[in-house]
């Protein structure tokens, strides 16, 4: 076969998959259940701002774990991992244009408190 | 068949003399299309069920315009009107456009087009299709529910708080459902093009239609989700009050804006890619013409799909946006022409020197290359800032985005199906009622659109049921009726057009000549099968070749069609 | 040399009619199925982009509420999703060396990771509602299109029912600088204060019903800041559609293990088993970063 097409050319390549050892598996589990403990351990100290930062910190080390090995992304094609990056770009690329611009009106906007704002709506109408 | 002599060492793919089983006649009976897996069928069923939503939202639009012909109310109460231009877009947006080209067309000329049996998931294929299906049902039953009146964006408070009719939910359910249709027919094409390509088909040998439905396949991935939830918030918000998008609850009604773009501006890339990628085929084909700079082209619907989502917030201008942000989405706006117009360019060289032919998918190319250019010059004004606070929410508005969306995304797709209508069915329509009625059309729309670019600009609001009466100068009524006259005389011509086209096609289905099976002198795979196909697309793997070269055809007139010249040796895999 | 020939003679049953060998059909399911979990990640990230605007805009809403949350049995149900991921993960190794009977032990560990996670989820959100915790207005007061669907539980004990609530100045434009309107709770159990409230993150209200302890109603706290029901409005969204796609997972695992009694997968079919588990993955990869995001603030 002397295409240069992808589905064809693995095919002549290697088996269906990769396998990935129970022990690392095992591994990474206790790794992921570590980093838990860490996470809730943390929290009970008061970093200020930073508290948010430590906090996905640990959360993407333990996700970055699970994509890697559970869902076998680092022996798998990179394409496949290309379009879960592209996800996450398009996700921080949404948080960071909605965010920059609720920041900027934040000052205009009216923060009224919800059952009070309620009453005195009830109160105008006719 | 009979000029094949033995000089050319392998004749003509043998689906030409096999053509006795195709699709059409593989097998038979109601549950023969109902639970079929052939995406050639899923696409005719994509097609009827499209051009029905067609029909159905565009006779809404036509009881719209007739209304506004004159001032004064006419035959619909002003609730009546808001209820048929909501329906008139969210029907037109989310039943006709978005599937049109990718679903229907796509479906069915995608696989051939690369030399697949089918699509990567027949059965997800089959799935999007009743999703569609279903859809449909939810959108249309919101007339028995109430009605929608909030126009087809949904916009908050209108959809929570402002309006009194109770069709939001349906709507904004069947917007859910339809938007996950979508999302597995794009999935659905993009593992298909990364898989299925057959030994030969390399990237760069591909037709650009499969290039533009790939970049419209990375749109639909990856912004309908955010539609999805969307609705999802919005349904939650109309059911249970929890006041998300409430700002007398703490929400905040913007970011469902910014929710909405961040999926409909890249839906317009939705419509409009898949129908560039149709040009791209019909002027290289019936100018008979090698494309020019077909990297350019590829890379430009790539392009554009990327930067289709940088761009929401130029929907926002005057929705309290912040002032940083506006001038942030405006720059960016900007640079979105650049790879619109690097398409045009290559169109347009293509033409200059090809040997053209009028026929019916040329002229509707034609009409598109022109209204197109209306349309992308006139997004210029809208994106700038200082110009969008006096065309914001005009007729200005309406007419940019019906030359986008009408004048090009169906334009496209309706000389994409007449370029494939042979293919399709087997029967060749009538070419000089076909120019007739693209004419019709083509001055039709014009007539009706271009008014209303004057008529926006003039100061005319968009949803008004009505422009006379308290708070409108007698002198401004008079103006205004001139041009509503005019647009409206304008969309009847072209439902005169719209209506031909119906009628000539459904008659070649009966009486119509048989077609050959390359009846253009196209070079890319589906013409390399029998008109229709058989079954399996290919009784044997097809040769890939360079898809734009149209120097090794030649016209026979026996068969009323191209085929590979006699005099050419025909070898497996050449340029 | 073409692909058709080789067709005839090594065509198993599971493989499609389009698809030339094994391998292909695998890795086209497979990156189907990556592109399907970007369509879940943008799914989520709508809610995410929601919660960061809502969480940098009014940093306090979300302190004050997440107080509201037990952070243990948001502890145990991640330990929970993590386990199951680990044996769901173990389950496709198991597929791929052909080890039936593993393979059904390890997706039944899964499915019972998932029932377990949606039981600790159902008391959570029961209590919530027992508690008068809703999201949105419902938090204070019961609005008349809701009323069908939420009859079956108590009136929220908001206070100063019948009472006028003074409308701040602040309501004419300025920032609410101190809601001082809302009057001390009716029904305050002797010994319980705003300060002792921080402390109570527990499920300690659950025994209010036999005549104990129970927490103030968020409604009531005086140090409430404006509009404190936006933190319960996301937390249910987000959680919501999470324990959706749990309950969804629920319905695949059992049919996997289903299709695994019935001997289907075997080492050179297992592509369900593999993308139920890439499926399986990303509902434990969004509560990871949901629990820290609500429980630990």
């Amino acid at each position: 076969m002397t295409d240069g097409t992808d589905g064809h050319k693995t095919g002549e390549q290697h088996a269906v998959g990769h396998i990935v050892p129970i022990s690392l598996l095992v591994v990474t589990g206790a790794g992921l259940l570590v980093l838990t403990a860490v996470t809730v351990l943390v929290a009970s100290f008061d970093f200020g701002a930073a508290n948010i930062w430590i906090a996905l910190g640990i959360a993407a080390v333990k996700g970055s774990l699970v994509v890697l090995f559970f869902m076998h992304l680092l022996w798998d094609r990179p394409f496949n991992g290309v379009i879960f990056v592209t996800s996450l770009a398009f996700v921080a690329l949404f948080i960071s244009f909605a965010m920059t611009d609720t920041f900027e009106y934040a000052p205009d906007m009216d923060t009224g408190d919800a059952p009070l704002v309620r009453q005195k709506l009830a109160e105008l109408e006719p | 068949m009979t000029t094949i002599d033995a000089t050319n060492p392998v004749p003509e793919p043998p689906a030409y003399a096999a053509a006795t089983d195709n699709y059409l006649t593989h097998t038979r009976g109601f549950m023969s299309w109902a639970g079929t897996l052939d995406h050639k069928r899923i696409g005719v069923m994509y097609l009827v069920s499209v051009l029905s939503a067609f029909f159905l939202a565009g006779m809404f639009g036509m009881l719209v315009r007739t209304e506004l012909m004159r001032p004064g109310q006419d035959f619909l109460s002003q609730d009546q009107y808001n209820m048929l231009f909501t329906l008139h877009g969210a029907i037109m947006v989310f039943l006709v456009i978005i599937p049109s080209v990718p679903a229907s067309l796509g479906n069915f000329v995608l696989p051939i087009m690369l030399g697949a049996k089918d699509v990567a998931f027949p059965r997800l294929n089959l799935f999007s299709y009743y999703l569609w299906l279903i859809g449909a049902i939810c959108a249309i039953s919101s007339i028995f529910f109430g009605g929608v009146d909030t126009g087809w964006t949904l916009y908050v408070p209108y959809s929570t708080h402002g309006t009194t009719m109770g069709g939001v939910i349906p709507v904004a359910a069947a917007i859910f459902i339809l938007g996950f249709s979508s999302i597995f027919t794009g999935l659905n094409f993009i593992v298909t093009i990364h898989r299925l390509r057959p030994p030969g088909m390399t990237w760069f040998k591909m037709p650009l239609f499969l290039w533009s439905i790939y970049a419209t396949g990375i749109l639909q991935v990856m912004a309908t989700p955010v539609i999805g939830i969307t609705v999802v918030l919005l349904i939650v918000e109309r059911a249970f009050g929890i006041g998300i998008f409430d700002p007398s609850l703490g929400g905040d009604p913007i970011l469902f804006q910014h929710f909405f773009w961040f999926y409909s501006h890249p839906a317009v890339y939705i419509m409009i890619l898949p129908a560039m990628g149709i040009i791209s085929e019909l002027i290289a084909v019936h100018s008979h013409r090698h494309i020019f700079g077909y990297r350019f082209i590829a890379f430009s619907s790539v392009a554009i799909a990327i930067f289709s989502f940088l761009v929401w917030g130029h929907h926002m201008f005057l929705s309290s946006q912040s002032p940083l942000m506006n001038v942030v989405f405006s720059a960016i706006t900007f640079s979105v022409a650049i790879p619109s117009a690097v398409k045009v360019f290559n169109w347009l060289a293509t033409l200059y020197k090809g040997s053209i032919t009028l026929n019916t998918p040329m002229l509707y190319a034609l009409s598109f290359l022109f209204m197109f250019a209306i349309a992308g010059l006139t997004g210029l004004h809208l994106g700038t800032l200082a110009t969008d606070i006096h065309l914001h929410d005009t007729y200005f508005v309406v007419a940019h985005f019906h030359y986008t969306m009408l004048g090009s995304a169906l334009i496209g797709m309706i000389g994409g199906l007449h370029h494939w209508w042979p293919k399709i069915t087997g029967r060749m329509y009538s070419e000089f009622w076909g120019r007739i009625a693209c004419g019709l059309v083509f001055v039709g729309f014009n007539v009706t659109f271009f008014t209303q670019f004057v008529l926006g600009s003039l100061g005319m609001p968009r949803r008004y049921h009505d422009y006379s009466g308290p708070g409108w100068s007698p002198d401004t009524t008079a103006l205004f009726f001139k041009y509503h006259l005019v647009s409206t005389i304008g969309s009847y011509i072209m439902a005169l057009g719209f209506f031909l086209t119906a009628a000539y096609l459904i008659h070649s289905l009966f009486r119509g000549r048989k077609a050959p099976a390359n009846p253009w002198g196209g070079r890319s795979l589906e013409w390399q099968c029998a008109s229709p196909p058989p079954h399996d697309n290919f009784s044997e793997p097809p040769h890939v070749g360079d898809c734009y070269d149209f120097s090794v055809l030649e016209w026979d007139e026996a068969e009323q069609g191209y085929h590979w010249r006699h005099d050419l040796p025909r070898e497996p895999g050449e340029a | 040399m073409t692909a058709t020939e080789t067709h005839a003679h090594d065509h198993p049953d599971f493989l499609q009619h389009h698809w030339d060998t094994p391998v292909q059909q695998f890795e086209a399911g497979k990156m189907g199925m990556w592109l399907f979990l970007a369509t879940e990640v943008l799914l989520f990230g709508g809610l995410f982009v929601a919660y960061a605007v809502w969480r940098g805009n009014h940093p306090d809403m979300f302190r004050f509420g997440s107080r509201y949350l037990n952070t243990t049995m948001g502890a145990i149900n991640t330990a929970v999703l993590i386990a199951s991921s680990l044996t769901m993960a173990a389950a496709v190794t198991m597929a791929q060396r052909n080890k039936r009977g593993a393979l059904i032990i390890l997706l039944s560990l899964t499915l019972a990771g998932a029932i377990t996670f949606l039981v600790i989820k159902y008391f959570e959100y029961t209590h919530k509602f027992r508690e008068g915790w809703y999201p949105g207005v419902m938090l204070y007061e019961r609005p008349a299109h809701a009323e069908s669907w939420i009859d079956d539980y108590p009136t929220p004990r908001l206070a100063g029912e019948g009472s006028s609530p003074v409308v701040p100045a602040a309501f004419a434009g300025g920032p609410v600088a101190e809601p001082t309107t809302v009057p001390p709770p009716a029904v305050a159990p002797a010994g319980v204060d705003a300060a002792a409230l921080a402390e109570m993150d527990g499920i300690a209200a659950d025994h209010d019903e036999h005549g104990r302890t129970h927490l103030l109603h968020p409604a009531q706290d005086p140090d409430r800041p404006a509009n404190a029901h936006m933190f319960f409005n996301i937390y249910f969204m987000m959680t919501g559609l999470h324990g959706i796609h749990v309950t969804a997972g629920v319905f695949m695992l059992s049919w996997l293990i289903w299709g695994a009694a019935r001997g289907r997968f075997t080492s050179a079919y297992f592509t369900p088993v593999d993308l139920g588990g890439l499926y399986w993955h990303i509902v434990d990869l969004i509560w990871i970063f949901l629990f820290p995001l609500f429980y630990l603030i």
